[in-house]
């Protein structure tokens, strides 16, 4: 079945598309929420939400950005809303102006220690891991969005910015800055690791 | 870093040049830079050693009764063991 087959169906009203669309996206929308929302209950509330609105929303679906596009923004809509809510002095987000709220922290680097050289097996450990995915939530939110579709998700410049609703060149520029927040966060990580290594 | 405006200036390029995305000229420009700036040079290493370990981390399972209570709330309940192993 093509994707504007199964479009056709749900369109239709059809359960087995409905269940077949599900099964094939609703991973994809349960990481995405879990990235950004941080709570595996309030990431399973946000794609059951994501899901009610996109077969609600379905018949004004026009396919141009395809379907995966398509729920990937209806739960960044989600997520949004749901962080809103967490924060109630939450300062909303200029999602189209160059510079955000946070969005320009940790351009400069800071930290210059040379960490690459420590063994592999200091990167695979659960506590590295951990580390990592702790800097990856604390991601300034415009940055984090960016962040978890072109580089988690694997989505291109292009999909991402339709995701988001953003210029292609916006797109580059917030992973640019992400990366080099990451960068600095994790530098601090494993600087002490090295440093105390050095000193037994 | 950032001391000098070369090494400025180079940052904004550098995730094109790591994802092989920038102009032959700025790559050059970018290697003859780094050549003299140990700064930068250790910016560039840790700053493409954090793209390497991210993109090793595991993506997060869905688990399996998350699916099922999906298929719960949009009626779709008929359908959920079809898709269970
Ligand atoms: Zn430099």
């Amino acid at each position: 079945m093509t994707e504007t087959e199964l479009i056709d169906r749900i369109q239709a009203g059809d359960k087995a598309a409905c269940a077949a669309c599900v099964e094939l996206h609703a991973p994809a929308v349960y990481r995405l929420a879990l990235r950004m929302l941080g709570s595996p209950e309030e990431a399973e509330d946000a794609m059951q939400e994501t899901f009610l609105n996109a077969f609600r929303a379905i018949e004004s679906f026009e396919g141009r950005a395809g379907l995966a596009t398509w729920l990937y923004r209806i739960a960044n809509n989600v997520v949004l809303m749901r962080l809103r809510k967490r924060q109630p002095l939450f300062v909303p987000i200029d999602l189209h102006g160059a510079a955000g709220d946070g969005e320009d922290a940790a351009v400069t680097p800071v930290q210059l220690f040379d960490w690459c050289c420590l063994p592999e097996e200091d990167f695979a450990t659960t506590e590295a891991q951990g580390e990592l995915e702790r800097a990856i939530g604390e991601l300034p939110l415009p940055l984090r969005q960016v962040f978890v579709l072109r580089e988690l998700e694997g989505l291109s410049t292009e999909e991402t910015a339709q995701t988001l609703e953003l210029t292609p060149a916006n797109v580059k520029v917030r992973l640019h800055r992400a990366r080099l927040w990451l960068r600095e966060r994790l530098a601090d990580y494993f600087t002490e690791l090295a440093t105390e290594k050095a000193h037994g | 870093m950032a001391e000098t405006q070369r090494c400025t200036h180079l940052l904004a390029d550098l995730s094109d040049y790591l994802d092989g995305d920038a102009a032959a000229e700025v790559c050059a420009a970018i290697e003859r830079h780094l050549a003299a700036c140990e700064d930068c040079r250790v910016v560039v290493d840790t700053l493409s050693k954090t793209v390497a370990l991210y993109h090793t981390l595991p993506p997060p399972d869905m688990p399996d009764a998350a699916q099922t209570r999906l298929f719960a709330a949009l009626n779709l309940d008929e359908f959920s063991r079809l898709y269970r192993q």
